[in-house]
């Protein structure tokens, strides 16, 4: 069934079994996302250490595919420096308005290649980005704090 | 005359069609939009095949026959309402219709009848889809005026335990919707039409989802105004009715061309009502088209529709209970209800139900349906939505009550 191809089992794991919920008590920045189509909502923090990121945690409602995205983030891009993050980021949202037509490098993004699938579904595209774009926000935030300090 | 669905889905061209690798259209979605009859779409282009001219202008015989096609659309939805032609304005749709009520309101001279100041109150209800919050909150903001609601209760009832005090001696106008598009729940009008009538206040009635689904009659109903969607009622997209009994003293909200009486360098005059309210060309075909929708709902008779969906919203509630961990969102009796359930399914979000739905080949909307206040109240980020219409049958209810147990196992 071609609903298997956009709930992989490893997507319906991060949803049921959620990396990094629940917020952190400190943060270099926290942001507040919703999407409106939807109703799914996110707060995100981010805490950096000399540009690189040292923890992303959130917290939130919203389907599985928003869910297991955010978490697949939350863990993928911790250790990375802004740049290195941004380089995936960039990757994962290629990927995500790529129509079906690829299927993700493994190497830089990890379990996320396995929202490859939202792609054909464009209704969940907006779910999948939701927590990426958070992160984004949270990130231009960190570091515009960061050069005015 | 019975009412066959099986013969009212043979008009329907879309059911023709397949979904989802050769599944049967199971459309649960008419909330959101109908589907149209073949009467309808042939109406539509037959305007542009041989009548396209812009009506009320024009001195020729396409620009004739235009103007008849469209003023015949408006005779039509008059009777369809109870309501006379003058009363009944075209507007690109309900969204439209209501804020050219309020923004009308927002024009008026200060001192006169709709003229509001921060002396006046606006009233709605926590159940409004934003179409008929919006437009009232910017007015409030704009004008001064004191904004307030009718709550909702847990099971989906307006709470009209205070009606006295919600609705006071300065409330101007009271905004509220016929049937919930959420929750189904159709509103006491009678008690909140007198209580308005009683402090002076008029009562702006958005019928989206009941004028498509029952019989209307504006002077049994006792509103003052009224809107409604073309393309929920099997008409087209871009159309949408804007009745009301009150029209002459409102201003208009969109000025231009054929709304005017004379016009100088300096100043205009305005046509009587309808025509002060359609500045522009307006839309035609589509308009037209809504007239065949009105002509194909009346010639199955609105009671028969109404009864049809009645029957079916019991079978459709009776099998969803039966779904261990299902929870319908509004009233679970038929009383006062119309053909639209929305629920939640366990710990399934909605948006995931409604994609294993679509695989299945059943189309029902998903979220907060655009009434967030009101699915915030009741407690949930989104909600699914099944809504009926008089095409659909107990299969179709069957097909929603497999998927949703489908559904509960693939995300088990």
């Amino acid at each position: 069934m071609e609903l298997d191809s956009l709930y992989q089992e490893v997507i319906l794991d991060h949803y049921k079994h959620p990396l990094n919920k629940g917020l952190s008590a400190t943060y270099g920045a926290q942001v507040h996302h919703v999407n409106p189509s939807c109703g799914d909502e996110i707060t995100l923090n981010v805490t950096s250490e000399d540009g690189v990121i040292k923890s992303i945690t959130w917290d939130g409602v919203g389907c599985s595919i928003s869910q297991a995205s955010v978490s697949i983030a939350s863990d993928l891009l911790v250790n990375k420096s802004f740049a290195e993050a941004n380089v995936i980021l960039n990757e994962f949202t290629e990927l995500m308005h790529s129509k079906g037509s690829k299927q993700g490098n493994p190497d830089v993004l990890d379990d996320a290649v396995a929202l490859a699938g939202v792609s054909k579904f464009p209704a969940r595209i907006k779910c999948a980005l939701l927590g990426w774009m958070a992160f984004k926000d949270a990130a231009v935030r960190i570091n515009t704090t960061t050069e005015g300090e | 005359m019975a009412f066959n669905v099986a013969k009212v889905r043979q008009d329907f061209p879309i059911f023709e069609r397949t979904i989802r690798d050769g599944k049967k259209l199971v459309y649960l979605d008419s909330g959101a939009t109908s589907q149209k009859p073949l009467s309808v779409i042939e109406a539509e282009g037959n305007f542009y095949k041989f009548h396209n001219a812009a009506v009320h202008r024009g001195a020729h015989q396409l620009a004739e026959e235009a103007t008849d096609a469209y003023e015949g659309a408006r005779l039509k939805v008059a009777n369809f309402l109870g309501a006379r032609e003058e009363q009944v304005v075209f507007t690109k749709g309900a969204t439209e219709s209501l804020n050219l009520i309020a923004y009308a309101m927002g024009n008026a001279a200060p001192g006169t009848r709709f003229a509001l100041t921060s002396k006046d109150k606006i009233v709605v209800t926590e159940m409004e889809h934003h179409a008929n919050l919006i437009p009232w909150q910017q007015l409030a903001a704009r004008t001064g005026a004191q904004f307030s609601w009718f709550e909702v209760t847990p099971d989906g009832r307006l709470d009209l335990s205070n009606i006295n005090s919600v609705i006071t001696e300065n409330t101007k106008v009271v905004a509220l919707t016929h049937q919930s598009n959420v929750l189904g729940t159709i509103v006491p009008l009678k008690a909140i039409v007198t209580r308005a009538h009683e402090v002076g206040a008029v009562v702006v009635l958005d019928a989206c989802q009941s004028a498509p689904h029952m019989p209307i009659d504006v002077t049994e109903l006792g509103v003052d105004f009224l809107v409604f969607s073309g393309h929920k009622a099997l008409g087209p997209t871009g159309v949408g009715v804007l009745w009301s009994s009150e029209l002459d003293d409102l201003p208009p909200f969109l000025y231009g061309g054929s709304m005017i009486e004379t016009v100088t360098m300096t100043s205009a005059t305005w046509a009587p009502a309808p025509r002060k309210f359609e500045a522009g060309v307006p839309n035609m075909a589509q308009t037209v088209g809504l007239g065949a929708a009105v002509d194909y709902l009346t010639a199955l008779g609105m009671g028969n529709v109404h009864n049809h969906e009645v029957a079916l919203t019991k079978y459709l509630i009776e099998k969803l209970v039966q779904i261990p961990g299902l929870k319908i969102v509004g009233p679970t009796n038929l009383e006062s209800r119309g053909g639209t359930v929305s629920f939640t399914a366990g710990d399934i979000h909605p948006h995931d139900l409604g994609q294993f739905l679509d695989s299945q080949g059943v189309a029902v909307r998903t979220g907060h349906h655009c009434a967030w206040p009101l699915t915030r109240k009741l407690g949930v980020p989104a909600t699914t939505r099944a809504s009926l219409y008089l095409y659909n049958d107990e299969s179709d209810c069957d097909s929603l009550f497999d998927a949703i147990v489908g559904a509960q196992k693939y995300f088990a």
